[in-house]
């Protein structure tokens, strides 16, 4: 790999990628739904109404087995690198945002640009250009 | 039997985030920093997500009903409104200052439990704020 991924794990990266494309599918055309976190996360605790909760419940649960199921296979890495009330004000702004703009990184990043929604298009370039702004911005001030 | 289905497909979904890395929020913060070592993993990750769910989107116009025998509950939205772009904003600057977003936070429930509770409360807090708020207009 060339220098510019130097950093990354291209690999492991696209072989998780295809697993998380595959939930999607198994979601899309094993139920007839979008497997969109916040939506689905929203449904689970009761935030916004749902025909099925107890998909939404379901759906959830899986996401900590699954990462539990890997993490007994090989070790992985997990480092926070915000300060408590960082992490606090990131969630308030991820809850409140992803239900605004009506999806995250799921919904909108995977299912609907695979879908070639333009809602989903507008939104994964604008939660996408915020993220880059964003952390560019804490470099300038010394924060990252 | 349709709990089951998304039970599996969380399952899958959950594995998925850990073996891409993308539980890390300081990897995933490492692709966000342009200007920093830039880690490129998370585009891997996108074109490796996005190319099953293409062809799922391709045969689904042609399928009566999923496979349980439910119909498709589809967004059939198409309007781009000021919502989705503040909300998108939103979202993405919490993104970028916590290196986290809803599936991996929910998924290091089984990694990192005490690490992410603060996160994920501020998340589920948020998304009730964004209820009251919504019904008082």
């Amino acid at each position: 790999m060339s220098a510019l991924f130097a950093n990354a794990a291209p690999g492991m990266g696209f072989l998780g990628g295809l697993l998380i494309g595959l939930a999607g599918v198994v979601m899309l055309l094993g139920i007839g739904r979008i497997a969109g976190v916040s939506g689905l996360a929203a449904q689970a605790i009761g935030i916004t109404g749902s025909d099925s909760r107890a998909v939404a419940l379901a759906f959830i649960i899986g996401l900590p087995v699954g990462a539990a199921l890997i993490a007994a296979a090989r070790p992985i890495a997990v480092t926070f690198p915000s300060s408590l009330p960082v992490l606090i004000i990131g969630g308030l702004l991820v809850g409140f945002g992803t239900r605004l703009g009506s999806g995250c990184t799921s919904g909108h990043g995977v299912c609907g640009l695979s879908r070639l929604s333009p809602r989903s298009m507008v939104a994964t370039g604008l939660f996408m250009a915020a993220g880059f702004a964003t952390v560019a911005a804490m470099r300038a001030f010394g924060w990252v | 039997m349709r709990a089951f289905i998304a039970l599996l497909a969380g399952t899958i979904f959950g594995a998925g985030l850990a073996l891409s890395g993308m539980v890390d929020p300081a990897r995933v913060r490492g692709f966000l920093d342009l200007f920093g070592t830039w880690d490129a993993t998370l585009a891997f990750v996108m074109a490796g997500a996005l190319l099953p769910m293409a062809i799922a989107w391709r045969l689904q116009p042609r399928l009566p009903r999923a496979a349980s025998g439910d119909h498709f509950a589809l967004p059939s939205t198409r309007r781009i409104d000021v919502p989705l772009a503040v909300g998108a904003l939103l979202f993405g600057v919490g993104w970028g200052i916590a290196g986290l977003c809803p599936g991996p936070a929910i998924a290091n429930l089984a990694l990192a439990p005490l690490a992410v509770l603060p996160f994920l409360a501020a998340m589920f807090a948020g998304m009730l704020l964004h209820r009251l708020w919504a019904a008082q207009r």
